[in-house]
């Protein structure tokens, strides 16, 4: 692959801690342009750091490795700039801003696209229509960013940015957690919406639910700091039968293994 | 590899589109610190003596009773305190003051007729502009005197007045006479004293009963000299079931050295009115801005400050409002911005006098770069009273480690079951707030100035449309280079 132009997100023998204590270590994944991967694994063992370092979150330490998007190097690019090269994450407790309207902020992260609303009517047929398809009221653009919403209200919020915002990749930090049933189909929903080339994700989860209503083109467990073991479909259902540890005894000593059926 | 960045560069600027259509970024010099040649009519000299008042007195020629008035005032001012309290006053400097200067021989109700430069100072203001475009009258002070003064003729016709204060002292004694000095006696404190003896311009306003002014008044006071002392009266009345909302502004030259501005404002919203008085006040950074400023509200009467605090050295102020009649209502909304080398001592006060009574006092303040913002408040009710409601509300946002916020709040409540609330909160800009706005692709700056702006809105929002952008602007301007 090396050399060759590749679209979609590479990450290379990433190494990377929090003040001195090393939480993700010799990382390889590859996630190719079209494809969405889901990433699983024991809390605590660098999935929610992963999404953060991938971000360019500061608190973070990169001490080895290449991040790459469409062959262009993220590395050298803080927060702001990942994101206008396409890199999207939806966070697990999205920041609240007092004050904010959110149709404000929607309105500057819709200009900021490389496609940006001609004018401001275009803008907001393209939000009713988002707003529809989420069932989410109109009511809710007066209201300020994140501020007093319940988790579920949160989680649909960052799915409306995702179409307002529409990037290359995105990463989806346990969007499902804490939704109901209801909530969780129209989430769902939002992702598969997005699906197809151009675009690309990985959906850290717990769970096979959501993983059911998106289903992911391959499958990552994240144990240690690195990806213990790859594969199909089949690797949610081995989890779900027998938890971690049917992983391990299927990975045994080797640090990673790819399980194909 | 992809050339160029996948989305494009974003704007400089974060706010919505109505916040975007001025040009943003022309610092406070030129905007408004620009000063014009000195060609005052007539100028007292240096310092302040009895001399000084009677020479104010006499270019007025004014009735012998505002004299005895003004003589009493500079004594009572050379006798009372500093304040033992507040903002630090210690290099203030009476004595270096001019205390008045006439900028033309009279007044004027057409911009047209003004001197070319006092013109040319307005309009780069875009005071005439604003005149025209949502305003029902306008006053203009230059240094010491109403330049201008102008009200739609149809609200003349239901015998609103709108004049200065010298005017109605003319011809309208007996309105003057029953309300003058009576809210904020001479005494009350030393710069209301300094004001009653050397006080010149400011508005009057009569609204007669029941009378809805639906666009506001505007005063503009803009100080041109140098080490100068600005001691506009204003004293404004709203009649039974009336209402008005009044709205001032100011800025002044920056200079090195340092000017005062010492205004007395007394309201009084009779039965059943309602006054909405809002402030934008950018004075440059050598001035001391210390004002007094009190209403009166009778029975159920509502009587709101809207006071925002941008520019200064140091202002101390703290709009009063006196409930005294059953079921008034009083509300305070204070924004303070402490930037670098500047004191905001602000707040509040609100006395409840009368049962079912309420008050709210929200203030929020935001300081950097070395700046203090403090709220300083007073609550107090009356012994005896019942169905008093209060809530006062206090937020401090700084935005670094050398910045600080204080907050002062004094409650004094003397009668049983008083509904009392207070909360005061100090935060700081989180790296979570930035980290997930900067995610969305706006830069660091872009995302602090949204968070500022976050802040604040909630109070913004109740200025008019214009001024609230004025103040976005304003604060954006405060904020250009703050962060990264």
């Amino acid at each position: 692959m090396e050399g060759v132009p590749m679209k979609g997100l590479q990450i290379r023998g990433l190494t990377a801690r929090i003040d001195e204590k090393i939480i993700i270590n010799g990382l390889d994944l590859t996630v190719e342009d079209g494809q969405i991967h889901a990433l699983m694994g024991p809390n605590g063992h660098g999935k929610s750091t992963l999404a953060n370092i991938l971000m360019g979150h500061p608190r973070y330490t990169v001490q080895e490795g290449a991040i790459t998007l469409d062959d262009a190097d993220l590395m050298t690019l803080d927060v702001s700039q990942r994101a206008r090269r396409g890199l999207f994450l939806a966070f697990q407790y999205p920041a609240e801003i007092p004050g904010l309207t959110v149709a404000k902020f929607l309105k500057r992260v819709a200009d900021l696209r490389r496609d940006p609303p001609k004018n401001a009517a275009a803008f907001l047929g393209e939000l009713k229509e988002n707003l529809k398809f989420l069932e989410i009221d109109p009511s809710f653009v007066n209201r300020y960013l994140n501020d007093g919403f319940s988790g579920g209200e949160k989680k649909r919020m960052e799915i409306l940015q995702l179409l307002t915002i529409r990037p290359r990749f995105a990463i989806f930090d346990e969007t499902d957690s804490g939704l109901d049933v209801d909530a969780l189909k129209v989430v769902s929903a939002g992702i598969n919406r997005m699906r197809g080339e151009g675009f690309s994700a990985l959906l850290i989860t717990h769970y096979r639910r959501l993983l059911d209503l998106v289903r992911p083109d391959r499958v990552h467990i994240l144990e240690r700091g690195h990806i213990v073991a790859s594969g199909g479909f089949e690797l949610v259902e081995l989890l779900e039968q027998d938890g971690y540890d049917g992983i391990r005894r299927l990975v045994g000593g080797t640090k990673e293994a790819v399980y194909e059926r | 590899m992809v050339s160029g960045a996948w989305w494009a560069e974003p704007r400089r600027r974060c706010m919505s589109a109505d916040t975007l259509v001025r040009d943003i970024g022309t610092a406070y010099g030129e905007r408004f610190g620009f000063s014009m040649p000195d060609r005052s009519v007539l100028r007292t000299e240096k310092g302040l003596t009895e001399a000084t008042v009677r020479e104010i007195s006499e270019a007025k020629q004014e009735p012998e009773w505002m004299l005895r008035f003004r003589l009493r005032a500079l004594d009572l001012f050379n006798l009372l305190p500093m304040p033992s309290w507040g903002a630090d006053l210690s290099e203030l400097r009476f004595d270096e003051m001019t205390y008045y200067a006439k900028p033309t021989e009279g007044s004027s109700q057409n911009w047209d007729e003004l001197p070319e430069e006092i013109k040319d100072t307005y309009e780069r203001l875009g005071i005439p502009e604003a005149e025209r475009k949502f305003l029902a009258g306008v006053g203009a002070q230059y240094d010491s005197e109403m330049v201008y003064h102008h009200i739609r003729e149809d609200l003349e016709k239901k015998g609103v007045l709108f004049s200065d204060v010298e005017t109605a002292v003319r011809e309208h004694p007996e309105i003057v006479k029953r309300f003058f000095g009576t809210i904020i006696p001479p005494d009350d404190n030393k710069f209301a004293a300094l004001n009653s003896a050397v006080w010149s311009g400011g508005s009057f306003v009569y609204v007669p009963p029941g009378v809805h002014v639906e666009i506001p008044l505007q005063a503009y006071f803009r100080v041109n000299s140098q080490s100068f002392g600005q001691f506009e009266r204003t004293l404004i009345i709203a009649d039974e079931g009336s209402f008005v909302h009044y709205i001032e502004g100011c800025t002044a030259p920056v200079f090195s050295k340092d000017s005062l501005h010492s205004a007395v404002v007394e309201i009084v919203a009779l039965a059943n009115a309602r006054i909405r008085y809002s402030t934008v006040q950018n004075w440059s950074s050598n001035m001391y801005n210390l004002v007094t400023k009190r209403a009166f509200a009778y029975e159920n009467a509502v009587m709101e400050w809207v006071d925002g605090n941008i520019g200064s050295k140091v202002t101390m102020k703290y709009p009063a409002i006196f409930l005294m009649g059953p079921g008034a209502r009083g509300e305070v909304l204070s924004i303070a911005f402490a930037g670098k080398g500047q004191e905001q001592d602000t707040g509040a006060k609100v006395l409840h006098f009368a049962s079912n009574t309420s008050s709210v006092v929200t203030s929020k303040s935001i300081s950097k770069d070395g700046g203090t913002a403090s709220y300083r408040g007073l609550v107090k009710v009356e012994a005896g009273l019942t169905g008093i409601k209060s809530k006062v509300e206090c937020d401090a946002l700084i935005l670094d480690p050398h910045s600080k916020s204080n907050t002062y709040p004094v409650m004094d409540i003397r009668s049983e079951n008083a509904s009392m609330e207070h909360e005061a909160r100090v935060s700081k800009i989180s790296e979570e707030q930035l980290f997930y706005l900067m995610s969305r692709g706006l830069t660091e700056e872009e995302a602090a100035v949204m968070i500022v702006h976050g802040f604040i809105d909630p109070l913004v929002k109740e200025l008019p449309m214009e001024y609230a952008v004025e103040l976005n602007r304003l604060i954006e301007l405060e904020m250009e280079g703050s962060v990264g």
